[in-house]
Order: C-alpha cells, then sequence, then structure tokens
C-alpha cells in the first residue's frame, strides 16, 4: 500500500478526475437527490419538454404563422408593452416606498409593511375583479375618470394599471434589505465630504440600490408579462387592442389548436428567459465595476 | 489506548492535503497538530474524526482499524471550529444531545443524563448556565459548552479544531488554561488543530508541526525550540533575523564573530544566509568588543523584555531581544557589536516564503 | 438584523413628509383601494345577501375543492423543498446551478402556460391524451390536472425558503450531532429541522395562499364544471361573469381574508424568525 502510494508522492500531484460529488459523511443524499430529481423531471423537465416540442408540429413556418398573426403580435407586445411601463413605475414607487419605511418611523409601518405583500397573497382574480369594479364605469375612481374623459377600464390602459400593484411588492422586497444593510458611515461620509442630501442620494445610495432595483425590475417585468388574472377582468379582451398574450393561448385551446397555443407560450417564455438573462448580464458587469 | 496513524495519504481535487503521515499518538497526552494554512492539520483531524476519508494509509485504535468505523461509531469528541452547538437547544440539551441519541438499551436514564450533564458543566465551570441557548453565551462560554458537549460521550479522543480561532486575546489565555485543566482532569487524549505556535508550544505535551501535507518535525516544545528539523520549524516557530554568511566545519562565520549552525546537523560549507532569534542575538556597548558593528535605531517593547533594532553597515536591520536591565544601556545612536548565540541556515529558502507563516502572537515587530 | 434600520428617523421637515405621503397615497391607491372594492362589493346588499353566498352547494363544493387541492399540492410541494433543499445545501456536487435553475423556472413561467403544458402532455390530443383515454383516467378537465396546475407554479416557493437557509447554517452542527453518535434521521429530525421549521412554515403559508388563490393555471386545465372542477378563484369568475357581484365579491372576500390571514402570519412568524 505505501508502495503504491510512494510515486504518486514521487512524481508530485497526479491529476485526477474531479468526481462529480464531494464525499460527505451526511447521510442521505442519494435519496434526498433521487426525489428532488424525479419530481423536477416530472414536475417542470417534463411539461416544459412538451411546451418546446409541440410548436413545431408544421415546421417552423407554423410556429412563425402562429407567432406573427397581427393579432397575437398585438397581445405579445400589450403584454410585455404594459408590463414594461408598470415595470418603470413600480421601480420608482417602489424605492420610494421602501425608503419611506426604512427610513422613517410612523404609527401603522408593520401594518403596510405587511400589506406590501399582499398582491402576491391575493389571489389573481380577486384583484382582477377588484379592478375592474374599481376602474369601472360606476367604480370609485373610474366614475371620477370618466367626468375627466379618462377610460381605463376595458382599454390597455386596464392593463397597465393591473400590474402596477403585481410587480410592486417585488421591488419593495428586493431593495428593502439592501437598503437595510447600507452602511450607515456611507452618507456620513459624503455628508463630511460636503454632498447635499440629493447628492448624497443619487450618487451615493442609488447605485449601491441599483442591482437590487434591477432586480426588482426584472421579476416584475417577468412576472407581469405572464399574468392573467389580475388582468383578464379589466382588459376588455379586443382582439388586436386590449387582448393579452395569455388569452391568446386560452383561445387557441379551445380551439384545441396545441401547436398554436404552446408556440405562443413558448414565445412568452422565451421573452421572459432572455430579459432575465440580459439584466443578469447588466448585474454581472455591475458588479465587475463595483468590485463585488 | 494508542491511536497509530499510518501513511495517510488525502487529495482534494489537485490539491495534496496530506502526502504519507505517520504519527503515534501516546494514551493521555495533549498533541498539538500545528502549521500554516494549508498544511493539512485540519484534513488530519477530520480523517482522524471520521468526516473525511483518507486515499492511502491506516488509522489503527489499539490495533482496531480505525477507519473502518463511521464517524457515528468512533466514539471521538470533536469541537468545531465554530462550535457548531445545536442552536435551537439550551446549553443543557447539548450537552445531552450524545447520551440521548444513544439506543434505547445503551442510553442512560433521564437522572442519569441529567446528573452528567451538570458535573459536566461544572468541569467546564459554567454551572447555572445550562439553560441559556447558544446565542445567549458569550463565546468563551459556547467553547465551554463545546467541549462539554464533546466530553459527555466519554470519548476515546477529543478532538478540537482551532477552537480558540472565534475568541479575543485575552479570553484566548484564559480557556488555553482551562482546556490543559480539563484535559488533566479527565485524561481523555486530546488533539489540539492550531496555526498559533504559541498556543501550540504553551499547551501541548507534544507539537506535530505539519507543512504541505507532511511532518516536519515531532517533539515536545522544548525539542522544537532546541533543536528545530528545519529551516521552516525555525521559522515557523518564532521571529528570525536573517544575515549572510560563510559556513566552514559546521560553524557559521560572520564578519566578527561565528555562531554554531544547529540545523542542519551536518551543513555543507559555503557561502549560506542564517537564521536567527532575536532572543538569541546579543549585543556589547563596549568598544573594544568582538562581533559585528551595528547601530542602534530603535528600542520598542514593554515589560521584561525590549526589542533594539540594530541597523549593520550593509543597511540590514536585525532585532536583538535584551532584558529591561540591560536594555538601559543602550540609545538610540549608539555604537554596538552584536553577536549570535546559535543559527540556523536557510537551506531552502524557508524564511522567505514566511508569507504563509502567521505568528499570531509576536513580539513588536520592529523590521518595519 | 435588527429592527430599528440604520439611519432610521422620525417623520419631520417637509420632505419626509411629502414622500411619505406619497408613499402611502400610492399604496391606498394600488393596494388599498382594491381590497376595499372587495369589501364595499361585497356588502353592498347586505351581510344577509353575503352570506347566502355560502350557503350555495356550488360555492361549498368550491371551498371543498380548493381544499383538497391545497392539501395535496403544498405537503407534496414541502417535501420536495425539504428533499431539494438538504441534497443542494448540505452537499457539494456538479450540476447544482443547473437544478437551482430548473427549480426557479416556473417562477417566470405565465400561469396560463403554467396550464398549458399539462395539457399538451394529458389532453385530448396531448402526447399521454389517447392513452390516458384508453385507460380511462380524466387528467385535464378534472381534478388531477387542476393539482398538477397548482403544483407547477408553486413548486419553487417552499424550496426556495429552505435552500438559503439551509446553505447559511451549513453542516456543521449535523456533522457534530453525527459524532456525537446521531443517525441519519435523528440528525434529520433533531438537528435540521429545528432549525428550518420558521422558514418552512412560512414556505408552506406561502405556497398554500398561492395554492389556494392559483387562477390562470387551474383555468386552462379545470374545464370550468360548476360543482365538480370549479376552485373557488374559478368560482368568483363564473359569479362575476353571471353578473352575479354580490356572489363574486363574498366569495372573493374569503379569499382575501385568506391572504390577510396569510399576511398576518408570515409578519409574526417573520419577527420570530429574528
Amino acid at each position: 500500500m505505501v508502495a503504491l502510494a510512494t510515486p504518486r508522492v514521487a512524481g508530485g500531484v497526479a491529476p485526477r478526475r474531479r468526481p462529480w460529488r464531494e464525499p460527505s459523511v451526511l447521510p442521505g443524499f442519494a435519496g434526498a437527490l433521487g426525489f428532488t430529481l424525479l419530481y423536477v423531471g416530472l414536475i417542470i423537465l417534463l411539461p416544459l419538454a412538451a411546451l418546446a416540442a409541440r410548436p413545431w408540429e408544421h415546421g417552423l413556418q407554423g410556429v412563425l404563422d402562429a407567432i406573427l398573426k397581427p393579432r397575437t403580435l398585438a397581445a405579445l407586445r400589450l403584454s410585455f408593452g404594459a408590463a414594461l411601463l408598470a415595470a418603470f413605475v413600480n421601480v420608482a414607487m417602489g424605492l420610494l416606498i421602501a425608503w419611506v419605511l426604512g427610513r422613517y418611523r410612523f404609527p401603522g409601518r408593520r401594518i403596510v409593511d405587511a400589506l406590501v405583500d399582499l398582491p402576491f397573497a391575493l389571489p389573481t382574480a380577486v384583484a382582477g375583479i377588484a379592478l375592474a369594479t374599481l376602474y369601472g364605469p360606476n367604480g370609485w375612481i373610474g366614475a371620477a375618470l370618466a367626468r375627466g374623459g379618462v377610460k381605463v377600464a376595458f382599454t390597455p390602459t386596464g392593463v397597465f394599471v393591473a400590474l402596477l400593484a403585481v410587480g410592486l411588492p417585488f421591488v419593495v422586497r428586493a431593495v428593502q434589505p439592501v437598503l437595510d444593510d447600507l452602511d450607515a458611515s456611507l452618507e456620513e461620509a459624503a455628508q463630511t465630504l460636503g454632498a447635499n442630501p440629493v447628492q448624497t442620494f443619487a450618487r451615493v445610495i442609488l447605485p449601491a440600490l441599483a442591482p437590487a432595483l434591477i432586480t426588482g425590475f426584472a421579476l416584475a417585468f417577468a412576472r407581469g408579462a405572464g399574468e392573467y388574472g389580475s388582468v383578464i377582468f379589466i382588459a376588455g379582451n379586443m382582439p388586436g387592442v386590449s387582448e393579452i398574450a395569455p388569452l391568446v393561448i386560452v383561445t387557441r385551446l379551445e380551439q384545441y389548436d396545441y401547436a398554436g397555443a404552446a408556440s405562443v407560450g413558448l414565445a412568452m417564455l422565451a421573452i421572459s428567459l432572455l430579459a432575465l438573462v440580459a439584466v443578469n448580464a447588466v448585474q454581472v458587469a455591475m458588479s465587475r465595476r463595483g468590485g463585488r | 489506548m494508542t491511536l497509530t496513524i499510518d501513511g495517510v495519504y488525502k487529495q482534494f481535487g489537485r490539491f495534496p492535503a496530506l502526502t504519507g503521515v505517520s504519527l503515534e499518538v501516546r494514551d493521555g497526552e495533549f498533541l498539538s497538530l500545528l502549521g500554516p494554512s494549508g498544511s493539512g492539520k485540519t484534513t488530519l483531524l477530520r480523517v482522524l474524526a471520521g468526516l473525511d476519508k483518507p486515499d492511502h494509509g491506516w488509522v489503527y485504535l489499539d490495533g482496531v482499524d480505525f477507519l473502518a468505523l463511521s464517524a457515528r461509531e468512533r466514539r471521538i469528541g470533536l469541537v468545531f471550529q465554530q462550535y457548531a452547538l445545536f442552536r435551537h437547544m439550551t446549553a443543557a440539551r447539548n450537552i445531552a444531545f450524545g447520551l440521548e441519541v444513544r439506543p434505547r438499551a445503551a442510553r442512560p436514564s433521564r437522572t442519569e443524563i441529567a446528573a452528567r450533564v451538570e458535573q459536566l458543566l461544572a468541569l467546564v465551570q459554567i454551572e447555572g448556565l445550562g439553560a441559556r441557548y447558544p446565542a445567549q453565551l458569550s463565546g468563551g462560554q459556547r467553547q465551554r459548552v463545546a467541549v462539554a458537549r464533546a466530553l459527555a460521550v466519554e470519548p476515546r479522543l477529543l478532538l478540537l479544531d482551532e477552537p480558540f480561532g472565534a475568541l479575543d486575546t485575552k479570553v484566548r489565555k484564559e480557556l488555553r488554561g482551562e482546556l490543559r485543566r480539563i484535559h488533566d482532569a479527565t485524561g481523555v487524549t486530546t488533539i489540539l488543530v492550531t496555526h498559533d505556535q504559541e498556543e501550540a508550544m504553551a499547551l501541548a505535551d507534544r507539537v506535530v508541526l505539519m507543512n504541505h501535507g507532511r511532518i516536519e518535525q515531532i517533539g515536545a516544545p522544548a525539542e522544537l525550540d532546541a533543536a528545530p528539523a528545519s529551516p521552516f520549524v525555525f521559522t515557523f516557530l518564532g521571529e528570525t533575523n536573517r544575515l549572510p554568511c560563510e559556513v566552514a566545519a559546521g560553524v557559521a562565520r560572520f564578519e566578527g564573530f561565528t555562531a554554531p549552525v544547529i540545523c542542519p546537523a551536518h551543513p555543507a560549507d559555503g557561502r549560506a544566509v542564517a537564521l536567527f532569534r532575536p532572543e538569541d542575538t546579543r549585543l556589547d556597548a563596549g568598544p573594544k568588543a568582538d562581533g559585528l558593528p551595528a547601530r542602534v535605531a530603535d528600542i520598542r517593547g514593554r515589560g521584561p523584555v525590549r526589542s533594539i533594532a540594530c541597523q549593520v553597515l550593509g543597511g540590514q536591520r536585525l532585532v536583538a531581544e535584551v532584558a529591561e536591565v540591560a536594555a538601559e544601556r543602550f540609545e538610540i545612536g549608539q555604537r554596538v557589536h552584536l553577536t549570535v548565540r546559535r543559527v540556523v541556515l536557510d537551506t531552502n529558502g524557508a524564511g522567505r516564503r514566511g508569507a504563509s507563516v502567521e505568528p499570531a502572537t509576536a513580539p513588536v515587530r520592529l523590521t518595519a | 438584523m435588527s429592527s430599528p434600520s440604520v439611519g432610521a428617523r422620525r417623520v419631520a421637515g417637509p420632505v419626509p413628509g411629502i414622500l411619505l405621503a406619497v408613499a402611502l397615497g400610492w399604496l391606498a391607491l394600488v393596494i388599498g383601494a382594491p381590497l376595499a372594492t372587495v369589501l364595499a362589493q361585497a356588502l353592498s346588499k347586505g351581510v344577509g345577501a353575503f352570506l347566502a353566498t355560502f350557503s350555495e352547494p356550488d360555492a361549498l363544493a368550491a371551498i371543498r375543492l380548493t381544499l383538497l387541492v391545497a392539501a395535496i399540492a403544498v405537503p407534496l410541494n414541502a417535501a420536495f423543498g425539504l428533499a431539494a433543499a438538504w441534497s443542494i445545501a448540505k452537499f457539494e456536487f456538479r450540476g447544482k446551478t443547473l437544478l437551482l435553475t430548473l427549480i426557479d423556472l416556473p417562477l417566470s413561467l405565465s400561469p396560463v402556460v403554467a396550464g398549458l403544458v399539462w395539457v399538451l402532455l394529458f389532453g385530448a390530443r396531448g402526447w399521454f391524451g389517447p392513452w390516458l383515454e384508453g385507460a380511462g383516467i380524466k387528467v385535464i378537465f378534472a381534478v388531477p390536472g387542476i393539482v398538477l396546475g397548482t403544483i407547477l407554479v408553486t413548486v419553487p416557493l417552499i424550496a426556495r425558503e429552505l435552500i438559503p437557509l439551509m446553505a447559511e447554517q451549513g453542516a456543521d452542527e449535523e456533522l457534530a450531532a453525527i459524532t456525537l453518535g446521531a443517525g441519519g434521521w435523528t440528525v434529520f429530525r433533531r438537528v435540521t429541522l429545528p432549525n428550518v421549521r420558521w422558514a418552512l412554515l412560512h414556505g408552506v403559508l406561502l405556497c398554500n395562499a398561492r395554492a389556494m388563490g392559483e387562477f390562470g393555471a387551474v383555468s386552462v386545465v379545470s374545464g370550468h364544471i360548476r360543482g365538480l372542477t370549479e376552485t373557488l378563484p374559478l368560482h368568483v369568475e363564473a359569479l362575476y361573469n353571471d353578473y352575479d357581484f354580490v356572489g363574486a365579491f363574498a366569495a372573493a372576500t374569503l379569499l382575501a381574508g385568506l391572504a390577510v390571514v396569510t399576511l398576518a402570519a408570515k409578519t409574526v412568524l417573520e419577527r420570530a424568525i429574528r
């Protein structure tokens, strides 16, 4: 045995193939990972495989036909466009709310903080019918807007308004921990160097929060683009005008056009994932620059 | 109880953590595994604890193959670097854990366990803190709980992985003494892993000095001091000065003085670099004295010892440690002559590679 | 994390006052107003009409189905979360990042697509549809499809609570328990599980709220058969489309109540964790 081992010393380090897992004395790895993989395979991979494979039944042309139909394109543009706009507003308002919750003490702060998560927990259908009523011709806000000649419900604007609630918690919850952990000495240092509050915020605090804001933006965008329940009641669903992309899928399915439905679904997932990848790339670039 | 470690090899990916370690641990001794980070000391400890499997080699406990036993079956007490106390259990429940998880037949009764916990709390001198959770204990108290928890299973071997790393200097010194007292009171064979040479030398019966996955030297602290086996051992165990010399017949010849070479045993003749300790360096203020001419550049320190930095003609700075009373005879700018009691030859540049050497409690550094 | 955050201050001066007013006003508009609308509409014809909704057999069937779906989906996702967190957080192996990405993937999925994929698999013209039809098993437009859609939408929620926490806690406590002689099951039950119990509960609460409230995925696979395949959110939609606004908002109030209770429990839990 010792003789066997000696050449290794003499020859320095014999490069050995790295095993696929590090050995550990903790038990249960095979069972836990096996169950995890089985579950991921059946619940996530198999369905996604179907989503990836089904659109091609009529070849590439079939997919293109399904996606490039004016009605589909309009729906995709509405879903992703409204989500994009709403995500920008969410970033601004989410930052403000996170700031107020983190920096100011006021009565009821804890309740307000908890309420921020309501769009996470509130079933989307509930939010949907509430918004449709609220902004409808007889609703508290809808009636007031109607007097000013503004129509929100059953228009593309309605989609945007509905997504304002959907994305908000993503931004607030992404920013809050970073804001809480922000070193107070950073702000103090900026102040001792003569920066006014606006300069301190714009040049010290905002850059530190930027990665979290981008994360929140991406999550709000991805969630908003796919949103169905909160939007469907207020959207109006007029093809080509106020019809959202998920509704196109539902309509295709009702016509048993599986390939068409899958094409739109795959396109939606692809756009969302591309957006997330792009955001990741931006963040990696930023973290390099920031040396973190 | 005798623990025999024989030819143990362990490699992580391309990194050789242990390259043929053999060692005999005596019954009841306090052994310290000392070395810089990456020297393999923690890997060796984890092999003994059963948390890592060696690639080659044997470990026997009283002639029985220890490696064939799982970590669970080895009955060793392991104190983790960050203690790994169960955060959701009180100190007492932590200590009782090893007894409570025994199979029903071997499990002591509730009252026996409670009594044993009380006894251990007393042994580590935290009576009355049994009901506290780890988060409610200080670092030092947590370490005492960790030691008590490890001792509760009446381990055949107590292993400690850098147990003082997370503590501040004062608590560290206090707990060092405590640990030695607990060892002497229980008689349990103890292996302590540390990178702090002062800690190892102060605590252990024998020190195993490791480097690059190998044992450099094994011996009692005094033996390591008196007869270092390599320049690495010498530099790792304390502050050193460096000075070029000419070696002939086992004696290092410097300008104005000579000094015996204590390592290597049979030095080759010729040019070399000598390493020597500040405490082996003597200064003489007499005008006619022998030695290397130098000028006092700085005097620092407090207590019984002063560190005197001297500038020699070549521009080098050498440090001498001098008793407080003797130091009063020197002042900055004064001409002195410097001699050295004994030297080690830097045969492989180990003195320069001292970057990985981190004596945590070094005397005041002057060679800035 | 202590709750009074760095630089926290009382509202003083005009700028903070304005910021606070804008923030609270926005929250009232975006979150408060819809919630108030639900209550106001539900009670617009009095408490009697509100309560009458819940004596309808279809409403009761919808509540029962919603509870059944959650009772299947949540424990399964909890078991998955624990298994995934145990293997990912306590062990080192290749492909971990890929696995984590896959687990997160359903978060970027439109709920409608999360329903669609099951139709593609088990629908009348799906991969396994004809085979299932031959065997007499109904998945789509039946309870199994609703359960699958719900599981897919909620699968990451518990795992994502557990994985970061267990990774942060490391494996030292488990290793310590093993050197003290504990077996695998004992280690899990007495060391790992107590250490993550609050996060697990937190994840279960969120997962449950989402499972009971899921609309898009369930809508695609349910078939909307009253009294049979209608969950409570689908029932809300059906009543709303029938212009039974009191009924729709009464059922919605029940769901909103669930959301509020979930948030309250979550807030209490988060304070317990700290």
